[in-house]
């Protein structure tokens, strides 16, 4: 047994994280929120292999696993990279030109009573969109995608649409893929979740040692570098989960995959919502306003709160297991 | 990345799971808490069988009669005996986790050969004089005086929470060699044979009504120079350095404890019947349980982690204080709600109506302590905002 991340996957990772930097900026942030999905740069996200990670070799993909998706999803969040990023993953190979990008593929978890009336995120950028039900997925073309936008989408950089109904569309999974979908993109969900909750332990930290306040930086309170502790706990406890929870799903021998997904959502999801507003807490004012970065991850940890099961819901999945 | 346990790990769990599943329910009922003579022959008896078995000290070195076995077969023991609801460690903690590792990374050859050996097959108990009324926190502000006097020192001074001191052989006492340097560079490591004129112990009962913690007076206890473990002054960093190690696994068996007790609260669940229906039936109360868990599954991924960056790196990191926060306070969380479970049976301590009201009790009430002990929760976020993250640090 060795749970460290091989020289690959620290390849890998400091790859997509150099892209994210550089394509992505966090100072930058506004300045996506016109078009917050283009297709110049879905095709990158592409090139990066962030759909087709885990496509065999043959088949024009990565052949890598869930253990290296969380790596790249995990990067992903630590800049905010905007689009429906899980839903073109899991259907790259499916969906035709899901992987290469030339496809944008979207989608609505129909299994969790939450989401009524169906509010379908990047819908104006999507060419197909996926529902995923209990009894299968299916696969509706962007003509089916009628509704209203909302003006003011809680997340800037996540724009959503009121759809009249939900879309119908051909049968592309049956009810087994659809549960790996769901397990899948819970976990890809967590990643996000954990990416998030890292860099806003990261971004509070640097700005209490640079903001001074009583002649002393804010970093030397031990009110706040409490709270930057509890923070840096969280982060720990996700990371370890959901790293563990991608390696369970490649090898069901190291346990319960599905119990294994559900803690580490119910976990990395605690995370990222608890950091992100311990982030604004730290900035103080600064925290409360729009161009600094804060606020841009807790509204994207509220929308990642609703996708693929809430925390209640995978809460009950852990207890259901526990239970046995 | 590998997360799969090799043939050779899976081998050494099944024999050792084969091992407990006839030993443990032949070795019988632990005797009652108070009853310190009778506590010692169980705790040490259960130790001579593991040591007897080749279980015992799985990653101690073979020459001391340890396994010498790699941290995934120490944590693969852990796993087996808490599942197995082996005897805990119990009065053999201080020697095996604590004073024992310590002689094993800073004790001279003799220090090593009179005591590893020993503690290993439960003859020798150990207790430890850290702690004193002034110095809690601030551990190195300690006051307890070791005067030369020709080969030996002559020890004075007051220490408290002293675990198991009624009935230890020996104790790793630290005390201030020189009252003039800085005050963390005026400590020494000691082992100090229990049975010197001038050692008075005091119990302290507990809030639990117990007496697991002692005071320990000491008027001019002599003591031989050669007991000092590694260099004289320089204790302080001696403690540090076993301190991580103790971090590093130390809460494995308390973490699949944890989950087990979880497990046995919703079977309490699905029988205690709430509202006409059971209270298994509250999705609110599966929700909680549900969070607790997936919390106890992510520390023991945590804990897997930080062994894997042990054994890339050879020393035990920082990490064990983010573990220790996060477990601590899950403990006391976890037991609460099964408390509540409990109704208002759990307003007295012992076992009524079927219902495992003791443990619940009793462990809840323990709790308390463990966001307190080994450096409380404010000194472990201390830590981790200096030395992980990097913030400034406080007076000292």
């Amino acid at each position: 047994m060795n749970f460290s991340l091989d020289d690959d996957q620290l390849a890998l990772q400091q790859g997509i994280r150099s892209f994210c930097e550089q394509e992505f900026p966090l100072d930058k942030l506004a300045a996506l929120e016109p078009t917050p999905v283009t297709r110049g740069r879905w095709r990158q996200l592409a090139e990066m292999g962030v759909f087709s990670l885990r496509l065999p070799e043959a088949s024009g993909g990565v052949g890598l696993g869930m253990a290296e998706a969380v790596l790249v999803f995990q990067e992903l969040a630590r800049r905010l990279v905007p689009g429906p990023l899980v839903w073109s993953h899991l259907t790259a190979g499916m969906i035709e030109g899901a992987a290469t990008g030339e496809t944008i593929v979207g989608g609505i978890d129909d299994t969790h009573p939450t989401n009524r009336p169906p509010l379908l995120e990047h819908a104006a950028v999507l060419d197909a969109c996926v529902v995923l039900r209990r009894a299968g997925a299916s696969s509706a073309p962007a003509s089916a995608l009628a509704g209203s936008d909302s003006a003011t989408p809680l997340d800037p950089l996540t724009p959503l649409r009121r759809l009249t109904a939900l879309p119908l569309g051909a049968q592309i999974a049956d009810a087994a893929r659809a549960a790996e979908w769901r397990r899948d993109g819970a976990l890809l969900t967590a990643a996000l979740q954990l990416g998030i909750a890292e860099t806003t332990l990261e971004l509070a930290v640097a700005y209490a040692k640079k903001r001074e306040q009583f002649d002393r930086p804010l970093a030397s309170f031990q009110a706040v570098k409490h709270l930057a502790a509890d923070m840096h706990v969280r982060v720990e406890c996700a990371r370890a989960a959901v790293y563990a929870a991608g390696a369970t799903c490649d090898d069901p021998a190291i346990g319960d995959p599905e119990r294994a997904v559900s803690s580490a959502r119910v976990v990395a999801g605690d995370a990222a919502l608890k950091n992100a507003r311990m982030c604004i807490q730290i900035y103080g004012g600064m925290g409360f306003v729009w161009e600094m970065p804060p606020h841009y991850f807790l509204k994207r940890a509220l929308v990642l709160e609703h996708a693929f099961g809430t925390t209640d819901d995978h809460c009950e999945l852990v207890a259901e297991r526990v239970a046995g | 990345m590998d997360l799969r346990y090799s043939d050779a790990d899976e081998r050494f769990r099944k024999e050792l799971r084969a091992w407990l599943a006839s030993e443990v329910p032949k070795y019988g009922p632990p005797p009652a808490r108070n009853d310190w003579p009778a506590r010692r022959i169980w705790d040490t008896g259960w130790q001579r069988r593991l040591f007897e078995a080749g279980y015992a000290g799985i990653n101690w070195p073979k020459a001391y009669g340890g396994r010498g076995a790699t941290l995934t077969e120490e944590l693969l023991y852990y796993e087996e005996t808490a599942r197995a609801r082996a005897p805990y460690v119990g009065m053999n903690f201080v020697g095996m986790r604590h004073g024992g590792p310590t002689l094993i990374a800073e004790g001279s050859e003799l220090q090593k050969q009179a005591h590893l050996p020993r503690i290993l097959c439960g003859e020798e108990v150990w207790c430890q004089g850290f702690s004193e009324p002034t110095a809690g926190s601030d551990l190195a502000a300690l006051k307890t005086a070791a005067v030369r006097d020709g080969d030996d020192y002559l020890i004075t001074g007051h220490k408290i929470w002293t675990s198991f001191g009624q009935t230890a052989d020996f104790c790793e006492l630290l005390v201030r060699t020189n009252p003039v340097a800085p005050k963390h560079k005026g400590i020494s490591w000691l082992i100090m044979p229990m049975n010197l004129p001038g050692i008075e112990i005091r119990p302290l009962p507990t809030l639990r009504g117990e007496s697991d913690f002692c005071e320990m007076f000491l008027e001019s206890v002599r003591v031989p120079c050669e007991n000092v473990v590694g260099a004289e002054n320089d204790g302080w960093r001696i403690t540090n350095v076993t301190l991580r190690f103790e971090r590093g696994t130390a809460w494995a068996s308390d973490i699949i404890e944890l989950t087990q007790f979880l497990r046995d609260m919703a079977e309490l669940a699905k029988r205690t019947t709430r509202d006409a229906a059971s209270a298994w039936d509250d999705r609110a109360l599966r929700r909680e349980l549900g969070h607790l868990a997936a919390e106890a599954d992510a520390l023991w991924a945590l804990m897997k982690w930080q062994i894997g960056e042990v054994q890339k790196t050879g020393v035990p990191g920082l990490g064990g204080s983010a573990l220790k926060l996060a477990f601590t306070e899950l403990q006391q969380r976890t037991y609460e709600f099964g408390w509540r479970l409990l109704g208002r049976a759990g307003l007295v301590r012992e076992d009524v109506g079927g219902l495992p009201v003791g443990e619940v009790v009793e462990t809840m009430l323990n709790n308390l302590s463990l966001t307190i002990a080994a450096g409380s929760s404010q000194i472990q976020r201390n830590i981790v905002s200096e030395r992980i993250l990097g913030m400034p640090r406080e007076p000292r």
